[in-house]
């Protein structure tokens, strides 16, 4: 047990199945072929932008629990979150699903806020199995976060694109490839920015702060990890993170990547790249966890970050706050169903 | 917390927009959009034989519509991105901050939806249009009663009033 400070390990949890949904630009990017499902209309089917991301994250949760062979009835408990009001998808998904749920919200890191909780309960023995989720969708960000899809105002430079993309993880004490082995709990850090258009410079700071929490608290040099991963720093917020780690003494230019850089490629309109709270959800549960299984990949610290963005209040003049948690995986051996 | 202690760094990774070239887009591709106005007004005139306060009515109802258009298509958006400020300014680029307010609207219904929502972005400049007219009506009532500007005649008048109407 922890004496004092952000970070704890996790001694016997493991990821058991994995699922991700993405839309049109996403299964166009480079990473398309980690995603379990594919769908090119912004839609889904249904009628408005709620429904449409209500309907991804209904299906991510399908299909995570097809992936693991369970039903509803085997998972204990639920968390997930999303970016919309009242977290609209997260309630209406988990509306089809009998399972006992808290809705979790820190922006785009809301996805590994909800991966540490259901750890938790997982390793504590409150959950045999948990379920963790995050979603976002470009269109329903844009109406709730800035303006009608169609308007023609143009974007700059530091803007970045909400992913469409819902992913689940669930999470049991049965030993599987992808390990989770620790987690820290960011605090809020406000770097006095209050640019809407800028999200990468009002999170990279509380990224510096949990990611030097994090090797601090666990005693670990950043080389320990062959991948540092934020979540939606972007091109902007990227360079930023890794001037501010230097001053505290950690170099990560080598093995720092951003999910907002890895999601598309150059030639997409992403501007400075990818971001929202489904962003780091589909890269973690669907690219990193499928390298962790290969073990390409052996340690990787997934840094979610979240821009805590209120468009009344910042027209009213306050700045962004950011907030950023971490967690670390790991591929482990499977031998006769007993990890290693 | 809240600090400032990140600001040096912060500082010395600024991106700083391209405003000349963003000028420079704004300039030609709004100029690009009389240069289209001016083409609809000359046919107007020379091919419907229009008289020309009618011809520049006809034009801005084409700008509307052909705005409005190609939002709901998809394309004005996109436009706007090359077209920067040069798509914005034009009667088109109102039309596209009505058009798409009111597609946004469209899920929560008629009345809730499309008519409460459609001035979301257009209200402010209709405010700013009134308030403007207002002021500079004053100005120039005044300048006309010390003689420096002329008296305009009521055709003038109400051509002016149309125009605004529109």
């Amino acid at each position: 047990m922890k004496e004092k400070g952000a970070s704890f390990k996790l001694n016997h949890v493991y990821l058991e199945s994995t699922a991700t949904v993405v839309g049109a630009m996403e299964m166009n990017g480079p990473l398309s072929s980690y995603f379990d499902i594919r769908n090119p209309d912004p839609y889904f089917g249904k009628k408005s932008w709620e429904q449409a991301e209500t309907a991804m994250s209904e299906l991510a949760i399908l299909k995570a629990m097809v992936n693991a062979g369970v039903t509803a009835e085997d998972v204990d408990f639920a968390f997930g979150g999303d970016l919309v009001n009242q977290l609209v998808p997260t309630h209406y998904a988990m509306r089809e699903f009998d399972i006992p749920f808290i809705g979790t919200y820190s922006a785009c890191a809301t996805v590994v806020e909800s991966l540490i909780l259901a750890s938790t309960f997982v390793d504590h023995d409150y959950a045999t199995r948990a379920l963790a989720f995050s979603s976002s969708h470009n269109n329903m960000a844009e109406k709730q976060f800035r303006t009608p899809v169609e308007y023609g105002a143009a974007k700059g430079a530091t803007a970045q694109y909400t992913a469409t993309g819902a992913g689940v993880g669930i999470v049991s004490q049965k030993p599987s490839a992808v390990k989770i082995e620790s987690a820290t709990i960011g605090i809020i850090v406000d770097a006095e920015q209050n640019n809407p258009s800028d999200m990468g410079t009002a999170m990279a700071p509380a990224a510096a702060h949990t990611i030097s929490t994090h090797l601090k608290e666990m005693g670990l040099a950043p080389d320990h990890y062959d991948l540092i991963l934020t979540g939606d720093l972007a091109s902007v917020g990227s360079p930023i993170l890794i001037d501010l780690l230097k001053q505290d003494g950690y170099d990560i230019s080598g093995i720092h990547q951003d999910c907002g850089l890895l999601l598309y490629d150059d030639e997409q309109p992403t501007f400075a790249g990818g971001s929202g709270a489904g962003c780091c959800s589909i890269v973690m549960f669907g690219y990193i966890a499928e390298k962790l299984r290969r073990k390409e990949l052996k340690n990787v610290l997934v840094v979610a970050t979240g821009a805590l963005l209120n468009a009344t209040i910042v027209a009213q003049k306050e700045s962004i706050p950011g907030i950023a948690h971490a967690i670390a995986l790991s591929s482990a051996e499977v031998k006769g169903g007993e990890a290693e | 917390m809240k600090t400032n202690q990140y600001a040096n760094v912060i500082e010395t990774h600024k991106v700083k927009p391209k405003i000349v070239k963003n000028m420079a887009d704004s300039f030609f591709f709004g100029g690009l959009f009389g240069l289209v106005g001016q083409i609809i007004v000359w046919i107007n005139t020379n091919v419907f034989q229009l008289d020309e306060g009618l011809s520049v009515t006809y034009m801005i109802i084409v700008m509307i519509l052909a705005g409005s258009l190609l939002t709901g298509l998809g394309i004005y958006d996109k436009f706007g991105q090359i077209a920067k400020a040069g798509a914005l300014v034009p009667i088109s680029g109102f039309a596209n901050s009505l058009t798409s307010a009111a597609l946004e609207g469209k899920s929560e219904g008629v009345f809730l939806g499309i008519a409460s929502n459609m001035f979301k972005l257009a209200g402010a400049v209709l405010v700013f249009a009134v308030m403007s007219g207002f002021f500079f009506g004053i100005i120039r009532y005044l300048l006309v009663q010390i003689g420096i500007a002329p008296a305009l005649d009521h055709e003038t008048v109400a051509f002016i009033i149309g125009g605004c109407l529109l």
